[in-house]
């Protein structure tokens, strides 16, 4: 097979990714509603493509299309159900009967803080977050969460002043604003979250005294001859050394 | 629904009876592994298999600068292109926004440039930085593996240099890589400082992996959440100091100074209402990253939904040098199904910790750790010249990572701790990877080249400064996992230093002009280049073709 045929065949095969599905190839059908209106779309896409098939090009609620950027938080509701559900977008298959609405932001706001001056103690998420002592434990930030975050988990753990748990608990937030949204005691949770973890990256640890030496060797100057005389070398001498380099890594990256 | 549509854990029958053969063979491929490649192995597969290595791809930049220069079609096509805007009925008299330093892009490079242009003493009512999408929408966010530092006793800056140099087959700038590997550790012990949580043993050292093609451990991660760590905080320190910032604002042009070609401004385009308007600077930095969504070579891709090489086209109309502008990187490890996320990335990280590629019969057939452009091409040879890879039921064709391996080597949990973000992915759509294999396929990952940069993000041109992915020299023509997050933060760091000492040093204010447009189409007419085409193209196109067909422009 030629070099041509088989770039050929690699475009053709990413077709429907790259250039949108052909009406002609679709098997499987559904039926969402976009803001109430109703469109016949292939069953095997996510929302995200689905409307896209449906003829809506995307300014707001799209960003990163793979799960990290919270740009396409979608509220839904099935047919014959009454419960509001929550998702992404770019990460959820279409169903039936789905009445969506895309929520390109959630207009909250944000306290300022300064990282520097901010004390590491317990009180500090009330000092900024005082609506925190509100929750009622209903659990709805956990169930709008589309990352499955233990998000009223995080926020009893605020209270009590622990920077370790919010840290570990909320890590995975992509700040998409579902939990503010729907919280009744109108709480920005992933605000709270995005203090506790930089509190915790700033204080939680002790300072790396080895990063701190490198920096001040490289400020210092300790690297300069090094360099100087790499930089001077012709591109036989540099192969040899990166091959040095490479032969030798085993005993540095064993057990990696 | 049809029989074909019954699946049994996210897989259809097909697909399962080949998950069984991988199976059968995991416990003997745990024991044995291929060996890597001679170097000649590695030019058959390269020279048979990878995408660059195929001429028809691209061709030969018939203006400007780097007239001659090798390009992928798809970025010639926008680089031979008319503006997207009519001049004409732009008002250049009437300034919009006057600023000291206009940064455009809201990655990691652009927001480490904010926040550095105000340490070294600009205020924050003097720079801004605008986005096409939100702050924050960017391939930074969606960067997994991790980011190189040379920190440990047994590391250093050289040795990193050397590594980077390798990888990039010694075609990277030496005086931009020195940079690069120098400034690796102030900007580790910078974010570390503002809060981003890196993963830490018990005694609070860093925790350091090995990645492809380096020589010590230097990989500093955040579980599979790299650049969603770091940006996010990086951004609430930018929110945090009240640094102004336009959102949904792209550039459409940029704008020259008429005698001395120094760029002094842009004319941004609110894609909401589609009113213009127009900022003077004094100095730019252009921060727009890469260029995946242009689907170079029919390929998917693992980048963000505006990532369309916006920045090159720009800046080439101002006279701005390219480099290394025929080189693309694409990543082995996309996953190639479900249809749903065809082309997103599955980080490098996966064979770091054991993951193995396995063809259709189950049988491992490549060295795990190839650097990336031969591992891929060799993904490429089993699916389409041996004829051994998996078929899905879209056409596609991929073949397996065995990652249920991992947890095999590394114990149980290892996946589910270090790969949350992967295990969530691919279980909203009924795969569970800790049990079963995923299918994967390369993809479109980076661009290598860009607007030409020195030390100091610096560009040919006056007034106009470049950081992370739109630039080009760091990296040569292949870059290294975990460069491509440590190049935004360190460049976007310098280039906001440089930024503001040449605001210090240069108290005048350029003329607005789209002088620089004039040249350009001079230029297209005379290489007898007759198009319709427009660029930047700021979005792709991916409605559907039964809609785009009736499509009625009258409103």
């Amino acid at each position: 097979m030629s070099k041509k045929d088989i770039m050929g065949e690699i475009a053709k095969a990413n077709s429907s990714v790259i250039k949108g599905v052909d009406k002609s190839e679709i098997k499987h059908w559904a039926n969402i509603y976009i803001m109430g209106q109703r469109y016949e779309v292939p069953a095997d896409l996510t929302i995200m493509q689905a409307m896209e098939y449906a003829g809506f090009r995307f300014i707001h609620s799209c960003g990163c299309r793979a799960g990290f950027c919270g740009a396409c938080s979608t509220i839904y509701r099935l047919k014959g159900d009454y419960r509001l559900k929550t998702a992404m977008a770019c990460q959820t298959r279409v169903e039936e009967g789905m009445f969506l609405v895309q929520l390109p932001f959630s207009p909250a706001v944000k306290p300022r803080w300064n990282i520097e001056k901010t004390g590491y103690e317990d009180g500090a998420f009330l000092a900024y977050f005082p609506e925190i002592a509100r929750c009622v434990s209903c659990n709805t930030c956990t169930k709008a969460c589309p990352q499955d975050l233990q998000v009223m988990d995080y926020i009893q753990a605020a209270l009590r002043g622990d920077f370790k748990k919010v840290s570990e608990l909320s890590f995975d937030c992509i700040q998409c604003g579902m939990c503010a949204v729907r919280c009744p005691a109108e709480i920005v949770h992933y605000h709270v979250a995005q203090f506790g973890r930089e509190m915790y990256g700033r204080y939680g640890y002790p300072r790396n005294a080895v990063l701190d030496k490198r920096v001040s060797d490289i400020k210092k100057g300790v690297y300069d001859k090094e360099f100087k005389d790499l930089v001077k070398k012709n591109k036989d001498e540099l192969v040899k050394i990166y091959k040095d380099q490479l032969a030798n890594k085993d005993k540095f990256i064993k057990g990696g | 629904m049809g029989e074909e549509y019954k699946l049994i854990g996210g897989y259809p029958k097909s697909m399962r009876e080949s998950i069984k053969k991988v199976e059968a063979t995991r416990s003997k491929r745990l024991k044995t592994s291929v060996p890597a490649m001679s170097l000649a192995a590695r030019d058959d597969v390269l020279n048979l298999c990878h995408p660059d290595y195929h001429k028809e791809g691209k061709r030969a930049l018939k203006i400007g600068v780097n007239k001659g220069d090798l390009a992928p079609s798809e970025v010639a096509d926008l680089i031979e292109a008319h503006p997207l805007i009519d001049t004409r009925s732009v008002d250049l008299k009437k300034i919009d926004i006057d600023t000291d330093i206009l940064i455009i892009g809201g990655g990691l490079a652009g927001t480490s440039a904010a926040l550095l242009a105000n340490d070294n003493g600009i205020p924050v009512e003097r720079i801004l930085l605008v986005n096409k999408l939100r702050h924050g929408d960017s391939n930074s966010i969606m960067a997994q593996g991790g980011t190189q530092v040379a920190d440990s006793k047994e590391d250093s800056p050289p040795i990193h240099f050397i590594d980077a140099l390798g990888g990039g087959h010694f075609t990277n700038k030496p005086d931009v890589l020195k940079a690069l590997v120098s400034e690796a550790p102030v900007a580790l012990q910078w974010m570390t400082g503002l809060g981003v949580l890196f993963d830490r043993m018990e005694d609070g050292d860093f925790v350091r992996l090995p990645g492809g093609g380096t020589s010590r451990k230097r990989m500093h991660a955040c579980k599979d959440y790299t650049g969603m760590e770091e940006l996010r905080v990086l951004r609430d320190e930018f929110r945090n100091r009240k640094i102004p910032c336009l959102e949904f604002n792209p550039v459409v042009e940029l704008l020259t100074d008429p005698g001395t070609g120094k760029v002094t401004g842009a004319v941004l385009w609110e894609m909401e209402t589609g009113e213009y308007k127009i900022v003077r600077s004094r100095i730019t930095i252009l921060a727009t990253g890469g260029f995946g969504r242009l689907h170079i070579r029919g390929f998917p891709t693992t980048n963000h939904y505006g990532a369309t090489n916006d920045g090159v086209v720009l800046a080439y109309r101002t006279g701005a040098k390219l480099r290394d502008t025929d080189t693309v990187q694409y990543h082995p490890t996309g996953a190639a199904y479900p249809q749903q996320i065809v082309g997103l990335l599955l980080t490098e990280k996966l064979r770091s910790m054991g993951g193995q590629p396995v063809n259709v019969n189950g049988d491992a057939f490549v060295y795990p750790l190839e650097p990336r452009d031969v591992e891929a091409s060799a993904f490429i040879k089993e699916c389409y010249v041996n004829g051994l890879g998996v078929d899905t039921p879209t056409g596609m064709k991929g073949v397996w990572l065995d990652t249920p391996l991992i947890d095999l080597i590394k114990g149980k949990g290892a996946i589910e701790n270090s790969f949350p973000g992967m295990v969530r992915m691919f279980k909203r759509f009924g795969i569970d990877m800790i049990k079963d294999p995923v299918l994967v396929f390369p993809t479109l990952h980076y661009q290598n080249g860009g607007v030409e940069t020195d030390p100091e993000g610096r560009t040919n041109i006056e007034g106009l400064l470049v950081a992370g992915e739109v630039s080009g020299g760091v990296h040569g023509k292949n870059r290294l996992m975990g460069n491509s997050t440590l190049d935004c933060i360190v460049f976007g760091r310098i280039s906001g230093a440089t930024a503001a000492e040449y605001i210090k040093k240069h108290k005048e204010n350029g003329d607005l002009s789209f002088k620089h447009l004039e040249r350009y189409g001079k230029e297209l007419k005379e290489a007898g280049i007759k198009t319709e085409r427009r660029a930047p193209i700021l979005l792709p196109e991916y409605r559907g073709k039964a809609v785009l067909q009736r499509i009625l422009d009258i409103f």
